[in-house]
């Protein structure tokens, strides 16, 4: 099964990163109020349980793929998007 | 009488790059490095404490320390740690140890997105640990930081805890070069035999590189590492 995970900054968290891509974009005349960048982490799972892979996925994402401090994720399952 | 020198674990990742500096400043200040691979699963016997140099471990991939703290040999420092073992992470090596939940924080991308590579002026805000022995209280410290990802972040509530334990042993003074809250450099854990700190304190240890200052931080470790030296029957 193919599933992703969103990882995105926590709200109110500086993201310089963003904060530099909306001033890019502003420049270019886009009318952009904020900008966040977060990532994508495409993960393929040896298994069509769904509630076991979601389980799998959040483990893995509090484990690996977020800092809990700072970020924030989301697990979208594959036939779910 | 010669002074025993005490043996520092130096570990050694995929993409570690200032382990050498390292082992040469301590080589300097009369201690014995012992390179640690970090493919292994138990610490030599003989270390009375272990750093964690500075690099690029598995190239900062997803966040910086965050595929290290897996390694075998940070299982090893885990429990060498909860013993009462005297760790200290530099740079990279002070992300690993927050990624693996032995300090507290996270290190993030600099708020000017730049690399920084320069000297810094440091407060040293704690003279009691096995870290800053040889300084004096509110001394001044000059040594460089060279990294992109070093502004040290914690949540208000988490800032408040650590400053209440007096776990803040580092600070950045007259400027906040990345960011960091409350212009943190350098943190402890609770029981004060961990700590990490961005700037690179064995850049700093011969005058003729600018400062001398890093010694007095690997010098202290040195002092207590050598207290500890273990018995062999």
């Amino acid at each position: 099964m193919k599933a992703t995970v969103l990882v995105r900054p926590k709200p109110g968290i500086l993201d310089p990163q963003g904060e530099a891509v909306k001033g890019s974009l502003k420049k270019s005349g886009f009318d952009v109020v904020d900008v966040r960048i977060g990532r994508v982490v495409d993960v393929e799972l040896d298994t069509d349980d769904h509630s076991k892979a979601r389980a799998e996925l959040e483990q893995m994402s509090n484990q690996l793929l977020a800092n809990p401090l700072i970020e924030s994720f989301e697990i979208e399952l594959g036939d779910e998007q | 009488m010669t002074v025993p020198r005490p043996e520092i674990g130096v570990l050694v990742f995929p993409g570690s790059n200032d382990e050498r500096d390292m082992a040469w400043a301590l080589s300097a200040l009369d201690a014995e490095p012992v390179f640690i691979w970090h493919g292994e699963h138990e610490l030599p016997a003989g270390v009375s404490a272990v750093v964690l140099p500075g690099g690029f471990s598995y190239g900062d991939y997803l966040r910086p320390g965050a595929i290290a703290r897996f390694a075998p040999a940070m299982d090893a420092v885990g429990r060498f740690a909860a013993e009462g073992g005297l760790v200290l992470g530099v740079c990279n090596g002070f992300q690993i140890l927050c990624e693996a939940g032995l300090l507290p924080g996270v290190l993030r991308l600099n708020e000017s997105l730049q690399f920084i590579c320069r000297d810094v002026t440091l407060r040293v805000e704690r003279t009691d640990l096995p870290f800053t022995s040889r300084c004096e209280p509110e001394q001044r410290l000059v040594i460089p930081i060279k990294n992109s990802l070093g502004s040290w972040y914690a949540d208000d509530e988490l800032y408040a805890k650590l400053e209440e334990r007096r776990q803040i042993v580092l600070r950045y003074h007259g400027e906040n070069p990345s960011g960091a809250v409350m212009n943190v450099a350098g943190v402890t854990n609770a029981s004060g035999n961990v700590m990490g700190m961005m700037p690179h304190p064995e850049h700093a240890v011969d005058p003729l590189l600018g400062s001398p200052d890093g010694a007095l931080i690997l010098a202290s470790l040195v002092d207590e590492a050598r207290r500890r030296i273990p018995v062999t029957v």
